[in-house]
């Protein structure tokens, strides 16, 4: 479960001041539910998913992850909570399996609990032709499956997957929108940031459409098309976000 | 729970620093075969130039002295000189080094010196140039030799006693030990090195836990772990620290070891009665790591802070450069011969430690001033890693855009 209320992160900027990259989001994702964050660039995606993995403190807000106040216990939440993003890599001189194991002692797990809980996941991933390989020779794919070994090897009941499928070819991310399916069936509260509208159309059961900062609609496919009169998601996106979309600066 | 996670950071880095080439060399290979290299190649190559030059007559020129036949024949007779013939740029020669000096004996000279008159003797050099140096020692022997046995032959004629000349000899004698002077003369150097080897392998691994850790994209992984930050940052540090001990440790025994091959072998050929040879003791050594301690605690912690602002490891090397010089620059001022350790330079940091550790070299142990250095080093120290663990929390440092 994620409750997030009117969270808010400001930045400060040198040439530009202040910046309100989230204002006053709130909304709730619910277990065996796969929520998704659409949004342009620079709509506030990241930095909303980073505040829920407690990467980034809020400004303002709370937001209540898996039972715990993402400022009053982060680790806590950190503890519950399963992160995947573009920029998580793994650390490129260390194998596949140990990457898991550290991630999994971090977690506070047993050798002996750890020692099963990565060989059911290397199993299922079906991982164990390169679990001794170091990360910087492993393939995108391996990598991939690495990374999402890496999210679950502590059984977290939130997932946080910030545009997990950026750069990575048709069948890698197959393999990733699989899981997301796969943990939302294991009935893990799942939260995914993108831009690309056929994956939120295939896989969210809500839809958030953010942008400037601001969460401007809300609601399932279904809903989204009888507000807004539109079939085609992207439609329905361009006719929520044109009246306050304004381009993102150059290159920050 | 804390200090295990501490622990699990800290053998976690520690594997990836032990697989990567660039610390491996920086860390462990460079002071290893750094101090073999300086002492005794150096060393050999000293003794090598300084023996040559021994061996080696020096060309000098002989300006008149064609009414004076007694010691213009001295001076040909000495084995460590060749006369060559004179000419009158003998100042262009000394300048160019073809010649290594010119004796000029005025006119007159040996009837000058039979009657009385007292003449003088100029000898041109190239002040500075230790050939040059050497060659007017040279000729001021024989000279001294030519006057000496002119005054016995003077005494004698009057049946007076050598004595006469000399009532009195001089003599100089070394009271202090072998050790002590080795520690005099060498200790500033291996200050130095102790020094700048604790920063030596604290900076790469500062940089790649870091800097290194933003640029592979690891941190944003690790910040999603449950681990506090704090933990973190004390598990990174304790590695930087580790590597930076492990390369001062590894100097120490290189740079003893080198001592004792050169003291072993170099016995007998000239080295060990030039050049005297430190035996550092294990006190010694022990002493001068103990003081090393805070002195890489500091630079494990502050070299870490600032590349921790870096978002490139190539950045982080552009930031910690200027720091080399800061660094340096007190830790050749402890070698500077004169300056020595008070109350007032005992506070400024590295310096204090420089001078102390000179003075541990030599045998010198000034409990009071070591008390004192420790603990403003230690103090310095603390702030260093407040400071890190405090930068570590700031969100913009750990995602500067």
């Amino acid at each position: 479960m994620i409750e997030v209320q009117n969270l808010s992160k400001h930045f400060r900027d040198k040439k530009r001041g202040e910046i309100r990259a989230v204002d006053g989001v709130s909304f709730r994702c619910q277990p065996g539910q796969i929520y998704g964050l659409l949004g342009a660039n620079g709509a506030g995606k990241t930095t909303t998913l980073r505040m829920l993995a407690t990467i980034l403190e809020p400004s303002a807000g709370t937001a209540v992850v898996a039972g715990h106040d993402v400022v009053d216990h982060p680790e806590r939440v950190r503890a519950n909570v399963g992160f995947l993003s573009t920029a998580t890599a793994l650390y490129p001189r260390l194998t596949a399996r140990e990457v898991v194991q550290y991630f999994g002692r971090l977690n506070g797990l047993s050798d002996a609990v750890l020692r099963q809980r990565v060989d059911k996941i290397f199993d299922r991933l079906d991982m164990n032709g390169f679990r001794d390989r170091r990360c910087d020779k492993l393939s995108t794919g391996m990598k991939q499956k690495t990374s999402i070994a890496r999210t679950l090897v502590h059984d977290p009941a939130v997932m946080i997957f910030d545009e997990p499928t950026l750069g990575l070819d048709i069948m890698t991310a197959r393999t990733i929108t699989a899981f997301i399916r796969e943990c939302r069936d294991l009935g893990k509260t799942v939260i995914f940031s993108t831009h690309i509208m056929s994956e939120v159309e295939k896989l969210c059961d809500v839809i958030g459409i953010i942008q400037g900062g601001k969460l401007l609609a809300e609601g399932s496919l279904e809903e989204l098309r009888a507000k807004y009169g539109e079939r085609d998601l992207e439609e329905i996106f361009v006719k929520v976000v044109a009246p306050h979309y304004v381009p993102p600066p150059e290159a920050n | 729970m804390s200090l295990r996670n501490v622990g699990i950071v800290y053998r976690k880095e520690l594997t990836e620093a032990l697989r990567d080439s660039r610390t491996l060399i920086s860390s462990i290979l460079i002071p290893l075969f750094l101090f073999p290299v300086l002492t005794v190649g150096i060393g050999y190559a000293f003794v090598e130039v300084a023996d040559q030059a021994s061996h080696e007559a020096s060309r000098i020129m002989v300006l008149g002295g064609a009414d004076s036949p007694d010691v213009v024949q001295k001076l040909k007779d000495a084995k460590n000189l060749r006369i060559v013939k004179p000419r009158a740029d003998y100042v262009d020669l000394i300048s160019n080094k073809k010649i290594r000096a010119a004796v000029d004996l005025p006119p007159g000279f040996q009837s000058d010196v039979e009657h009385g008159a007292h003449p003088d003797v100029k000898i041109y050099i190239f002040s500075g140039d230790l050939k040059s140096m050497l060659s007017a020692t040279r000729i001021k022997e024989q000279l001294t030799e030519y006057r000496d046995s002119m005054v016995r032959d003077r005494l004698a004629a009057q049946h007076l006693p050598d004595s006469l000349m000399k009532p009195f000899g001089v003599e100089q004698q070394n009271v202090v030990s072998e050790d002590r002077v080795a520690g005099e003369s060498y200790g500033g150097l291996i200050t130095y090195l102790v020094i700048l080897m604790c920063m030596t392998g604290a900076m790469y691994p500062a940089m790649d836990l870091t800097a290194g850790e933003k640029e592979r994209g690891t941190m944003e992984t690790i910040l999603s772990s449950p681990i506090e930050r704090t933990h973190l940052v004390l598990g990174k540090f304790l590695v930087v620290l580790t590597a930076s001990l492990a390369t001062a440790t590894l100097s120490v025994l290189s740079m003893a070891g080198s001592f004792a091959v050169l003291a072993h072998y170099g016995k007998g050929q000239g080295i060990g009665d030039d050049f005297p040879i430190l035996t550092m003791h294990a006190k010694t050594a022990f002493a001068i790591f103990i003081m090393a301690l805070p002195v890489a605690v500091l630079f494990s912690a502050v070299l870490m802070t600032i590349s921790l602002f870096a978002k490139t490891f190539k950045e982080a090397q552009s930031y910690l450069t200027p720091m080399t010089f800061l660094v340096i620059v007190p830790a050749i001022a402890a070698v500077i011969p004169g300056i020595e350790l008070t109350a007032k330079l005992a506070l400024v940091p590295i310096l204090n430690v420089g001078l102390l550790c000179k003075e541990l070299v030599t045998g010198t142990y000034h409990w009071e001033y070591i008390a004192l250095i420790f603990g403003c080093t230690c103090v310095y120290a603390g702030i260093a890693l407040f400071l890190a663990v405090k930068m570590f929390q700031r969100e913009s440092v750990l995602f500067s855009s």
